[in-house]
């Protein structure tokens, strides 16, 4: 039986939960720069974000392109009640602006998610797709809101430093966030095991028979919905308590979309896929994005590969070989996972020389032809570079399939050898 | 005392194809009562229009005398109807323990709680267990649903139907599809599980019927030629010609 079930026993589970602590406490007094704690405080708003999409892809079926929505809107109001407080006209201290966020995001999921969630399926989306559309042409209506193309700016010091915490240097806006990451996290978690969460599951396994169980699809639906939008709130609102600025952006497609990639690619069929999903996508775009202009190309490469290849995301992925490697077939693969990273290793040099060079191209042209790639003098103009990048690209894609081949044998054969133990 | 389930002249149209063309059935409590009839009479339309599936174009459908036309599924569901379907129709991503406890959460009460933690509920374990011993899945508890053989998923098709404790069961074939032994051990299971309860069953397989029901219809091209006990069908001429073949 192929059944791959994440449910740790309870020390186990202690475990886990004591090494996620650590895991958002620990990193920012090892890593000090400010770039580590700017990627790290993404990475937690990211965490948050993608786990409320969960729940709605992952938990129930419902396929969203307007998730920004929740978050952008929760963020909206976040920085107006920031900017309110700031001039003293209400009273809230910043680590609780996460609640207006999440008020705000569940009270715009009560109201768009009763449309929206009225439908499943292909329909769902269509609808979710439109809704985002409306409120991203909000935006530019309602300037007063939204702060029309500059968005609304905000300084998160307001009031009397509470216990010596002022908000204002980034690694206290770092702690913050990871509680928020923590909290959030740990309630999502305890959605999954709960009668709505369950039956959840059961609308989106068949919503049809649920009906006939005596559940109203479309209550459970606007029911996870709403949750949803809270959580999604609480991850905008975080957003703005990090950049101090909220834009009409964070309403986007764009955001809409990311979200779905990353939680795509983490792995929707999990728990903690999302987890793993927007600690990549915060790599992909941090860190890729400070390196190349090229970054939003390699994320869609990154998720084409994994629709492609790994639909189970990344946490299936690790599920699958830490089973592998529990029934002892790991250490057949291995020479075959060496084979397979070294082909794709060339392959892969090949693309990012490719790639590098036609943007390189295509931004400086011939004015500039001489640039640096991988630590070598390069003339854009002279047709080496070019003849370099596409004959490993082709090499490296023979050599991988062919690797992939062999792999994906023993793979199998690994499999029925698992098969045949249990 | 009114009849657990009652059908008064109700009728189904698709644009202007009448399937169902006034049917009037009158079914007491704690009968089993069989609806046959030859391919495309209706039968499953039937279960559809009963169970709130789709809806009827005229007359009215009471359920301990009360009026459910009109009602979704699901509010027929809690007024105790339940239902299975012909082709298997149960949540195939999920084990057959969360199969069963998914059946049973809103008869306990427990609605769209997410206050709760479901594992902390005992009784909709224990009735979960219950059920799934019953249909003899308990060795099957925590395989996924998709993977059962097809005679398990029938079985489980069965307690999910059961698992809410309707009191007014709907199986559409139940048997279909299955060997002589499944069958047997099929009609073995329904007679327990339906015990005390209102029973209506769609089939074709004739020793299905004659074995496990009271009474049985005939349906026709939409309408009920006869309504009796298993010997005075199998007599009746009318019924011979129509369904059952002159060698009857």
């Amino acid at each position: 039986m192929a059944t791959l079930r994440y449910q740790p026993l309870n020390l186990g589970r202690w475990i886990v939960w004591s090494g996620f602590a650590l895991l958002l406490f620990f990193p920012p007094l090892a890593f000090t720069q400010s770039f580590a704690l700017t990627l790290m405080s993404q990475m937690c708003i990211g965490i948050v974000f993608a786990l409320s999409y969960n729940m709605l892809l992952g938990q129930s079926g419902m396929l969203s392109f307007g998730h920004a929505v929740y978050s952008g809107l929760g963020a909206y109001f976040a920085i107006h009640a920031l900017n309110l407080a700031g001039r003293g006209q209400i009273w809230i201290p910043v680590a609780l602006l996460p609640v207006i966020g999440g008020a705000a995001g569940m009270v715009f999921a009560v109201l768009l998610g009763y449309v929206t969630t009225r439908r499943s399926g292909t329909t769902f989306a269509m609808i979710s797709l439109g809704i985002g559309e409306l409120i991203a042409a909000c935006s530019l209506m309602f300037p007063g809101f939204f702060g029309g193309e500059g968005g609304v700016t905000t300084n998160r010091v307001v009031g009397q430093p509470f216990l010596g915490i002022s908000y204002g240097p980034a690694i206290e806006v770092y702690y913050l966030i990871a509680c928020w990451t923590f909290l959030c996290t740990a309630a999502m978690f305890a959605f999954t095991h709960t009668p709505l969460g369950r039956i959840a599951n059961a609308v989106r396994d068949n919503a049809e028979r649920a009906e006939f169980v005596g559940y109203n699809p479309q209550r459970v639906r606007w029911l996870v919905m709403i949750l949803s939008g809270f959580f999604a709130g609480i991850a905008g609102a975080l957003s703005c308590i990090n950049y101090e600025i909220v834009s009409a952006e964070n309403v986007g497609a764009l955001r809409s979309g990311g979200v779905l990639i990353a939680t795509f690619i983490g792995g929707a069929g999990f728990f903690f896929g999302p987890i793993l999903g927007a600690i990549v996508y915060a790599a992909m775009v941090t860190a890729v994005g400070t390196l190349t202009k090229a970054w939003l190309f390699y994320l869609g490469l990154l998720f084409l590969v994994m629709v492609l290849y790994a639909p189970g995301g990344f946490a299936s992925l690790i599920l699958m070989n830490l089973q592998m490697a529990r029934f002892g077939q790991f250490g057949r693969l291995a020479p075959y996972y060496l084979a397979l990273a070294a082909a794709a290793l060339v392959a892969l040099a090949g693309l990012v020389g490719l790639t590098e060079i036609t943007y390189y191209f295509s931004l400086e042209g011939a004015a500039s032809p001489e640039t640096e790639l991988f630590g070598m003098a390069v003339n854009v103009m002279s047709a080496t570079p070019w003849a370099w990048a596409a004959g490993l690209l082709c090499a490296g894609a023979a050599l991988t399939a062919l690797a992939g081949r062999r792999f994906r044998r023993e793979w199998d054969e690994g499999q029925r050898r698992i098969e045949a133990l249990r | 005392m009114s009849n657990a389930l009652e059908l008064r002249d109700v009728g189904k149209s698709f644009g202007k194809t009448e399937i169902i063309n006034g049917v009037n059935l009158a079914i007491g409590r704690g009968e089993r009562h069989a609806i046959i009839g030859p391919n495309g009479a209706g039968k499953s339309t039937l279960f559809n229009l009963i169970s709130g599936r789709f809806p009827v174009s005229a007359g009215r459908i009471l359920l301990n005398g009360e009026d459910i036309t009109g009602l979704a599924p699901h509010e027929t569901n809690r007024k105790g109807l339940s239902r299975s379907f012909q082709v298997t129709n149960i949540f195939h991503r999920l084990s057959v323990f969360e199969n069963i406890r998914c059946a049973v959460l809103w008869s306990l009460g427990y609605r769209y709680s997410f206050w709760q933690r479901l594992n902390g509920l005992a009784d909709a374990k224990q009735r979960a267990e219950e059920i799934m011993e019953a249909i003899g899945l308990s060795r099957r508890r925590d395989m996924l649903a998709g993977v059962l053989s097809y005679a398990e998923q029938r079985a489980l098709e069965i307690g999910v139907t059961i698992a809410g404790g309707a009191q007014v069961i709907l199986l559409d074939e139940p048997t279909a599809g299955m060997n002589r032994t499944e069958t047997a051990q099929a009609i073995e299971l329904i007679r327990s599980v339906t015990d005390g309860k209102t029973l209506v069953m769609v089939e074709h397989d004739m020793s299905v019927v004659f074995g496990l029901a009271d009474r049985v219809s005939v349906l026709v091209y939409g309408k009920v030629i006869a309504t009796g006990v298993p010997e005075t069908i199998r007599a009746n001429p009318a019924v011979q010609e129509a369904y059952l073949g002159t060698a009857v």
